[in-house]
This record gives C-alpha cells, structure tokens and sequence, in this order.
C-alpha cells in the first residue's frame, strides 16, 4: 500500500471516527476547522525545516509526488487525519465525563446560564 | 545539527504552552482527559510509522537527529513527535473556544428551562 493510499485510508478512518463511530462531528464545527488551519500553518512549516533538510525523506515510489513546503502532499493528509482523530477523542472523552468546559474539578452540570463564553474564563 | 527535529518539537511544546497559562485552557490540568486522548491516536499512528519505516515509505537520517532508536527502528523524535503534535492540536482547539467561545461538542446540555441560550444544539450521547 502506497503513502498515497494509506493516507487517504487515514483521513476516511478519521472521518468515520467523528461522524459514524463516536459522533463527535466535529467536521462540522467552525471551531474544528479554525482550529484545523492554524495547525497546517505550522505543519508547514514543520514539514519545511524537516523535510527541506532531509532530516525526513520519502521513497518516490510510494508518493504521487506533488510537494508542499519539501514535504509530500500526503503528509498534509496524514496531518488532518491525526489532528481530527486527535481532537474527536479529546471532545468524546469530555462528554463522557461532563467536564466540557474548564474541567477541572468541575462536573460541568449546567452552572452555566446562556450565552456560555466557553472554557477557561470563570 | 543533531538538534533539529526536537527544536521543532520544542518550539510546538513551548509555543503552546502560554495557551495553557493564559488562556487556561486547562489541557495539561485535565492530564487524564488528555492521556485518553492521546493513547488511541499514539496507537494507531505509531503503527502506521513502524510499518512505513519497515516498508521503506519514508526515513530518517538519523546524523540529524538524536540518534537514539527504538524497536522498530522508530526514532525517539517520531514518539516525542505522536505526543506533542496532539497536545499541540488539543491546546489550539481549546484556545480557539476560550477566544471565540465556539463549542466544540463536549458541552453539556443547557438546563431543561434554559430556553435555548445555548450556542448549538443540545447533544447527548445517551439520547441515542
């Protein structure tokens, strides 16, 4: 199996962890995909001081060859399918707990009123 | 330089560290939430990079790198690489919902008379 392949493998696995297995769906969130942007930024950059070096490199055979920033583009692929697997665990284990926001000690059990601002701001 | 890759790593660690202390978004301070979260993906990704290396999909050289090699001829920095980078992903997700305050889908439902002050939809997994 190419990186190519597996990669794609990778984000379909991914996918299906968020909407069918877990149902985190995060794909869906403006604050996965903000998130998510952020993240490539500095995987490019990463994937620049590593792979411009050659301190990473890659068998040509098993790439379709396009390159982003030195690096395959299936590393971009890889990236998003470990960032959201990543990031659908995080937010399934917190629903599990109810700890969704700043969690520490808190059971998170609707102390909110409306309009919640999110985590970390008490 | 020997040093390169963990400098990268290092600079993901410590460039996402003031999330934590600033932003609290209190990631390193929920450390079982965040060891769940990484143990499947380290799992899974650590496998995919062990058959890669093995398969010859992609390699390292190691006279950039610290040297040190684990079984599986997995580099140390690959390891460091599958627990930082995820840290890293989890502290972005958090700071972009204490910046903007976007949920992300862990929140807990609002209260049975809250009438909708919510930002999205009440979600449950039980309900299912």
């Amino acid at each position: 199996m190419s990186y190519t392949v597996a990669a794609l493998v990778g984000v379909a696995a991914a996918l299906a962890l968020d909407l069918v297995v877990l149902r985190t769906r995060l794909v869906t969130r403006k604050s996965f995909w903000v998130a998510y942007a952020i993240i490539v930024t500095f995987q490019l950059v990463s994937n620049a001081v590593l792979t411009c070096r050659g301190v990473v490199t890659y068998r040509t055979a098993v790439i379709i060859g396009l390159r982003i920033a030195c690096a395959p583009v299936e590393d971009l692929l890889f990236g998003f399918s470990l960032v959201l697997q990543t990031l659908v665990w995080w937010v399934w284990w917190g629903r599990r707990s109810g700890a969704g926001r700043s969690g520490a000690g808190r059971s998170g059990a609707g102390r909110r009123g409306p309009g919640r601002s999110g985590a970390g701001r008490s | 330089m020997r040093a390169t890759y963990l400098i990268v790593l290092g600079v993901c660690f410590l460039g996402t560290l003031p999330l934590e202390v600033v932003l609290r978004t209190r990631v390193y301070r929920r450390p079982r939430r965040l060891l769940l979260s990484l143990a499947p993906v380290l799992l899974v990704f650590l496998g995919w990079d062990v058959w890669a290396i093995g398969s010859h999909q992609w390699g390292y050289d190691l006279r950039q790198m610290s040297g040190v090699v684990l079984p599986g001829r997995l580099p140390l920095e690959e390891l460091l690489f599958f627990l930082v980078i995820p840290a890293c992903a989890i502290l972005t997700l958090e700071a972009v919902r204490v910046v903007r305050g976007w949920p992300v889908g862990d929140e807990p439902a609002p209260p049975a008379d809250d009438a909708g002050g919510g930002t999205g939809p009440a979600r449950l997994p039980d309900a299912r």
